[in-house]
């Protein structure tokens, strides 16, 4: 948010913009801009989710069908990754508050390393998808081993899986963004940017990293536990 | 500077509260409820997210501006989806006029 | 405060304009009266650009058999006439160059909150135009403005995909800039300056902001969704493969409806502090003013289904729609009723921002009272999809903001140039602009209630007087708008110095030189009174007008 290279006196802290007249109200307008961006995002994902509501209403069958062929331990694994990865972030900004450089890092870099597993994760699965003929527009034709319910219309389910790889990409590329963000985070803590008194973009980005959290929160049961499991 | 500091153990316990209600939704899916299996995982859903925003997002500890602004943002989401479904379910409440020789279209399939 | 600001003349002052030269340091400003200065020279060059393809269509329209082009050209000049005004020159229009300008000075401030997101606004700004031009000169796109379902997802063979990212992509503009605003409103204000002491302008930029923030995004998942589906046709939009088009349209129209609001509300800020300022007079009921922009702002989400009478709506929502669409009217009256009791026994001189700014109030209430019969259910089924709907945008679109954009324009020009411009060619340029809209438009409300259709490339012989009568009003339309190219450009080399205050304006912006310094104030100001405190003749605060 600010620029690195400033006069550094005693009336004028290190990072304080030019434009603004103290350090507080520079944080306030950070956390207010991050707050407003995430409801950008909670609008931008929300349409989203609105069609898929509407869509699971009128297809139902197809959409339990579809569902039943995601794996539910993977996406427990990766709902409690996910969880991890905030504590570890909120930890982090905690650090970044009470200025511990070395825990600041150390949880920076496990929150990119349970974001790095929460992909991988991921990536197993859709490579799955791939193989069992799940992917629609590019290879689908589901194969003899995938189970589906006799009254589940395929093309409604290719619907599902639309909405499975668009809603769960989406949210993986918002991932890979916040993962570019903690790792110009990692660098900038390595090189002694932040200390007690300046800690914004690490709050900042932890409020972008904890929406994306609150998606997948609610990807996991829309997508994999549409119609129980009984 | 910006709120207290919350306590390394206020963290964990929401952590762990986090990872209960996951079990617990999983666990909700294998029981048989009928229409309340998504009304139960969506209420789970909006609890570990309240407790993120609240605790993880520092929103207890945050000016009532930002309340406000998350609370508009949510509020607009639900105006979204309101109308919309109010449209896409009344509509087969009418009949579609005949005289254009059109098929009508079938309304959504029931659970 | 006094109005009289002395000041050394330009060339001698170091001000924002020459306190660096060279290409890089436009480029790579984060000085926010650059950034609109940026964001002014790519706005007009769309507007003309998009200009230039109503004048085709006009030109194309005197015939009623059409002729000078192809029908199939002709829905993509509509086309690409509608996406290019709308979402490349109304909706940045006055928050991007205007709003950029003033917000900041309005309140005291510096800078806005983050002044390189502002730069990086524009810059999306940028890559949108380039990508949307890109796809007019490769092809152009037929699907209207619109995009409807499913002929923009399945059967159109224009370029939809590369039209819809440069659109997507401008979303994102107007959503930074929208946050910057915000963010900026609250947390920087000037020591004194109370949210009801601020000039209605932040007020309705507040507003504008607000709109741009929430609604934004649910048009760019929406295009997004129309690309998806163009690419695999799973049936997101399609009906033939169980995709419903209408839920295409809630989405479009949420966020759509709300954008003209975008573009209109800023106008009305604008409107505001022109009519105080030349009636000598403080805005009759402040907090009505405010408190509408804000109404218009939330209502205005709550309205779109009035797009979608006769798509197919349920009646049920339709009737909803209708009684929040009257709803909505409401508060913009309220403002034009504020407008006319501030006029009235004030001390009124008819420079041309003003007389944009009267012929906004006329023009504007002409288009919101014909908004009636379209928010009317039983109505509109005979008006939809006519020239009446054309004439009714146009009017507010037009009539309003863009004569509100060009009264704005005229009346910061000397704070932002440092320079006069020449009055008297001014306000015949604005009365040629008033003359040719209405004889551009108000036929065409003839038109549509006569029944011809809009988006048609031919027409029954019978409306062929009237189409004339439009393409007429065009061409002097155009000229109207030709004329401030030449003046303005003209006055920032050969004008008149400006001094800090050529109006005795009130207002934190002429409490500053003309053009101001970068830091926009030497020190920081205190606010002591309320907003348009301008006073009764014979006290100091009185301007005597020409």
């Amino acid at each position: 948010m600010t620029d690195a290279a400033m006069e550094h006196t005693a009336a004028h802290p290190r990072f304080l913009a030019h434009h603004f007249t103290d350090i507080e109200q520079q944080f306030e307008a950070g956390t207010l801009g991050m707050w407003l961006f995430l409801i950008t995002e909670i609008m931008f994902f929300g349409g989203l989710f609105a069609t898929y509501a509407i869509y699971r209403l009128m297809y139902l069958s197809a959409f339990e069908a579809g569902s039943h062929l995601l794996d539910v331990k993977l996406g427990a694994i990766n709902t409690a990754v996910l969880i991890g990865s905030s504590l570890t972030m909120a930890l982090a900004v905690r650090a970044g508050q009470t200025g511990s450089r070395k825990a600041l890092i150390v949880f920076l870099i496990l929150t990119m390393l349970l974001g790095g597993v929460f992909l991988g994760v991921k990536a197993h699965e859709y490579h799955h998808k791939w193989e069992t003929g799940l992917v629609p527009g590019f290879h689908w034709g589901p194969t003899e081993e995938v189970h589906l319910h006799p009254e589940a219309a395929l093309p409604h389910v290719e619907l599902f899986f639309c909405y499975y790889f668009f809603m769960t990409g989406l949210h993986a590329l918002h991932m890979i963004i916040g993962f570019g963000i903690m790792a110009v985070l990692v660098w900038q803590a390595a090189r002694g940017r932040f200390d007690g008194g300046y800690y914004s973009p690490i709050e900042v980005s932890g409020l972008y990293w904890h929406f994306v959290d609150i998606v997948w929160i609610f990807l996991f049961p829309l997508l994999y536990l549409i119609g129980g499991r009984y | 500077m910006s709120g207290h500091v919350v306590p390394v153990w206020v963290y964990i316990a929401i952590f762990l509260a986090l990872l209960a209600l996951t079990a617990t939704t999983v666990g909700a899916a294998f029981i048989d409820m009928g229409p309340f299996n998504t009304l139960v995982a969506m209420a789970i859903a909006v609890v570990k997210m309240l407790l993120v925003v609240l605790f993880f997002m520092h929103l207890r500890s945050s000016s009532s501006l930002t309340k406000v602004v998350v609370a508009a943002g949510f509020f607009w989401l639900m105006l979204l989806m309101a109308f919309t479904l109010t449209d896409e379910f009344s509509r087969y409440w009418t009949e579609t006029p005949s005289g254009w020789g059109a098929a009508t279209s079938a309304p959504p399939s029931s659970r | 405060m006094t109005a009289a600001v002395a000041q050394a003349p330009p060339a001698e002052r170091v001000h924002y304009l020459n306190a660096e030269y060279g290409i890089r340091s436009w480029l790579l400003t984060t000085d926010h009266k650059r950034i609109a200065l940026l964001y002014l020279a790519s706005i007009t060059l769309m507007f003309f650009v998009g200009g230039f393809m109503a004048v085709l269509m006009r030109l194309h329209l005197i015939d009623p058999a059409g002729g000078l082009v192809h029908p199939d050209t002709f829905n993509k000049l509509f086309s690409m006439h509608g996406i290019i005004m709308i979402f490349f020159f109304l909706i940045p229009s006055i928050p991007a160059v205007l709003g950029n300008f003033l917000v900041p000075m309005m309140i005291g401030a510096r800078d806005l909150a983050f002044p390189r997101i502002n730069l990086l606004s524009w810059y999306i700004y940028i890559v949108g135009a380039v990508l949307t031009l890109t796809a007019m000169v490769s092809g152009g796109v037929d699907t209207g403005w619109t995009f409807y379902t499913p002929y923009s997802t399945t059967y159109a063979n224009s370029q939809v995909m590369l039209t819809a990212v440069g659109v997507f992509i401008s979303g994102f503009s107007s959503i930074l800039t929208g946050l910057n605003f915000i963010v900026t409103i609250h947390k920087m204000r000037a020591p004194g300056l109370t949210w009801f002491r601020m000039p209605l302008f932040l007020w309705a930029m507040y507003a504008t902001s607000i709109i741009q923030v929430l609604g934004t995004p649910v048009v760019a998942i929406t295009i997004f969704l129309v690309g998806l589906e163009r690419i695999f046709h799973v049936g997101i939009f399609d009906p033939a493969v169980g995709g419903d088009p209408l839920l295409f349209q809630h989405l479009f129209w949420f966020y759509s409806h709300p954008a003209v609001y975008i573009m209109i509300l800023p106008g009305m800020g604008v409107i505001s502090e022109i009519i105080t300022c030349f009636s000598r007079k403080k805005i009759f009921g402040y907090t009505f003013v405010a408190f509408s922009s804000m109404a218009i702002a939330v209502i205005s989400f709550l309205v779109w289904g009035h797009h979608m009478f006769v798509t197919g709506q349920s009646i049920y929502a339709g009737l909803i729609f209708s009684v929040l669409s009257f709803l909505v009217a409401i508060p913009s009256a309220i403002k034009v009723f504020n407008w006319t009791a501030t006029l009235y026994r004030g001390s009124i001189s008819y420079q041309a921002p003003m007389l944009y700014a009267l012929g906004f109030i006329g023009l504007f209430t002409m288009g919101g009272l014909t908004g009636l019969f379209l928010a009317s259910l039983a109505t509109d089924v005979h008006l939809n999809g006519t020239y009446f709907i054309v004439a009714h945008f146009h009017y507010i679109m037009v009539g309003g903001a863009v004569m509100a954009y060009l009264g704005g324009i005229h009346f910061w020009w000397p704070k932002i140039t440092g320079r006069l411009y020449p009055d008297t060619w001014a306000r015949i340029a604005a009365a040629i602009v008033f003359l040719g809209f209405n004889l551009t438009f108000f036929p065409q409300f003839m038109l549509g209630y006569l029944g011809m259709p809009r988006r048609y490339a031919t027409y029954p012989a019978e409306f062929q007087v009237l189409n004339v009568m439009s393409s007429a009003g065009a061409s002097i339309l155009g000229i109207g708008y030709l004329i401030p190219l030449v003046y303005l450009f003209w006055s920032m080399r050969y004008g008149p110095i400006a001094p800090a205050n050529p109006w005795r304006a009130k207002g934190l912006e002429w409490q500053t030189d003309s053009p101001p310094p970068t830091v926009n104030f030497e020190t920081p100001p205190v606010v002591t009174e309320p907003a348009y405190s301008y006073g009764p003749p014979g006290t100091p605060q009185e301007g005597a007008h020409d």
